[in-house]
């Protein structure tokens, strides 16, 4: 495949362990020959420096929403994205990174000086409740199966001919 | 005279968000700030009312890259909490999967972090599959952490956030079919990892500050579970008495926490492991790594990646040895009784250095406080004055002189591969996306 016809990948981490982007980097030691064909790794952090912010035609999303400025990072990406995709459980459901907001009180009280301190928002959020998300794969981490089912099935409805 | 501040945000590919702050004023160094940028998830807060049997898989979240490491250090802790003796085959199979943990995670680091760097390029993916060399090395990186992340799997159902280890025993044990695929895997990879020695060995990036470093280490066998904690210096202690020798920094313009022992910054991971117990390594990786072996002990940062390696191999070595002699046979885990007022401290050596986890609970036999003391936290103190001695000599050197873009790129780069080489774990990463200069 030439490379403008490369499906554009960005990855991005929020507030998580980013154990979603251990396990795909793992995926990659079955499918790297097949994957450097038909994608242009754009922006993965994990990957490499020399990383591009432009348009996406697959956003991976991992990890919850923690600050106003995160919010508007994902927005920003949302808006360069053709799909983008929710991975692990921090994305989906916004936990365990959101676990504040079920705290009590007291541990609030334990809390509240280093949520202001570094400017996080009073509550975490799942990346839905920021923008649209196509795509959901739960899990902690992801499956790899589910995973591959996902991306795969979006291969297929961007370049149909590949 | 250089005077100028330097700003990298978001240093990629070292496991989360980090950030480097430096002045230069005068031709000085005057201030580096290494920073964690990651929002606080709260885990230790968080531990306070859940009952002890959820805390293993609940601290696993801190990391997704040494999740395992944190699975069996928090069992650890809750397990002399309540004076929990294990069995001699769950003994075992903790080691197998810390040796599953420390393959898949150093390889990750030295391939697609590290290598790029030494080959000049962007991206372990950007290899050149035409060139020989090239190829053999992409298929290597990718073999050495299939095989990690296969024998995590047997063993402990996850590489990542593993399911079967847990207080007291394993939930699953590993058949027959699983055992004599992982000795192939592991066989297979063997002649990889001496190739992947030998590039870090020959490897053209060096800086050695003199440093204290500090690692538990085992009475017999080279490994990462159990064994007195030493020092460079000579000192040791009790995994116990760990924490009480350490003093906690609290660094205000990060959200991690730093630690310094007697009033200095210290270093830990594989190359104080490999530092202060290199002679407990496997026989047939002292064999293999025999002249290696004589450049430590070492405090060049940089040898952390041969250190890696060699610990690579030495997990080859044992597991091939604990998966071919041994029978595995169900075992229903030791009961878990929570005590009311119990205390338990756990520590181990995580991919990255020693992880402390403490756990105390209340009256009422719940979790009522805890503590974790990760690796990353111990080295920021270190990373931050070893950043500082390193661009100090830079600009003290003639082609150094100006304040050109170019130049600041080079020190840029040069500062990259010194983090880079401590393998820090904010998010598992190796890249800086974003470099400001102002």
């Amino acid at each position: 495949m030439q490379n403008e016809e490369k499906i554009k990948i960005g990855w991005f981490s929020f507030s998580c362990c980013e154990d979603n982007t251990v396990v795909m980097t793992e995926v990659l030691n079955d499918h790297w020959q097949e994957w450097k064909k038909i994608f242009d790794f754009r922006h993965v952090r994990v990957l490499k420096s020399k990383n591009i912010f432009d348009e996406f035609d697959i956003a991976f999303i991992e990890g919850a929403v923690a600050s106003s400025k995160q919010e508007e990072e994902i927005k920003d990406i949302r808006s360069r994205s053709k799909k983008l995709v929710a991975v692990g459980s921090c994305a989906v459901v916004g936990l365990p990174a959101g676990q504040r907001n079920t705290f009590d009180e007291e541990q609030n009280q334990h809390i509240s000086f280093l949520v202001t301190k570094f400017g996080a928002a009073p509550k975490v959020k799942k990346v839905s409740e920021v923008v649209k998300v196509d795509v959901e794969i739960p899990g902690c981490p992801m499956s790899p199966q589910m995973f591959l089912e996902k991306v795969n099935a979006l291969v297929a409805e961007l370049r149909p001919t590949t | 005279m250089h005077t100028f501040d330097l700003s990298m945000e978001h240093i990629t590919k070292i496991e989360g968000n980090a950030s480097i702050k430096l002045k230069v004023k005068d031709g000085k160094v005057t201030n580096v700030k290494f920073a964690t940028e990651e929002y606080k998830r709260f885990f230790t807060e968080a531990m306070k009312g859940k009952s002890l049997v959820a805390i293993p898989a609940h601290l696993a979240r801190i990391c997704g890259t040494c999740s395992n490491s944190h699975i069996m250090c928090s069992i650890e802790a809750c397990e002399n909490a309540l004076g929990i003796i294990p069995s001699p085959q769950t003994k075992i199979l903790r080691t197998l999967m810390m040796h599953g943990l420390m393959i898949r995670d150093h390889a990750l680091h030295l391939y697609l972090f590290s290598m790029p760097d030494i080959f000049g390029k962007d991206a372990f993916l950007d290899f050149d599959e035409s060139d020989p060399a090239q190829h053999q090395l992409l298929h290597d990186g990718f073999g050495v952490k299939s095989a990690g992340n296969f024998l995590a799997t047997l063993i402990a159902g996850r590489s990542v956030h593993a399911t079967l280890p847990v207080i007291g025993g394993f939930l699953k044990f590993p058949d027959e079919a699983g055992v004599t695929e992982a000795i192939e895997k592991l066989k297979n990879i063997r002649p990889a990892v001496l190739r992947l020695i030998e590039i870090f060995k020959n490897a053209p990036f060096h800086f050695d500050r003199k440093t204290k470093y500090i690692a538990l280490v085992p009475k017999d066998t080279f490994g990462y579970i159990n064994g007195i904690i030493e020092t460079s210096s000579g000192k040791k202690f009790e995994e116990k008495d760990f924490r009480s020798h350490l003093e906690q920094t609290v660094i205000p313009y990060s959200q991690a926490v730093g630690y310094t022992y007697q009033g200095e910054g210290y270093m830990v991971g594989s190359l104080a492991r490999i530092n202060l117990a290199k002679n407990k390594l496997h026989p047939k990786t002292l064999e293999s790594a025999a002249e290696v072996l004589k450049l430590f002990p070492s405090t060049d940062i940089f040898y952390n990646n041969l250190a890696q390696a060699i610990e690579i191999l030495h997990s080859i070595d044992e597991a091939t040895d604990l998966l071919s002699n041994n029978k595995f046979v169900p075992e229903t885990p030791i009961k878990v009784e929570a005590k009311a007022g119990a205390v338990g401290i756990g520590v181990i050596e995580a991919p990255r250095g020693t992880l402390y986890h403490k756990i105390v609970l209340g009256d009422d036999g719940k979790v009522s406080n805890g503590e974790v003391v990760v690796p990353t936290g111990q080295n920021q103190i270190n990373i931050e004055r070893d950043v500082g001695v390193l661009v100090q000599s830079l600009i003290e050197k003639p082609e150094y002189a100006d304040n050109s873009e170019e130049t600041k790129n080079k020190i840029t780069l040069k500062i990259e591969k010194l983090i880079r080489a401590y393998d820090p774990c904010m998010s598992c990463a190796a890249h800086f996306l974003k470099v400001e200069w102002e």
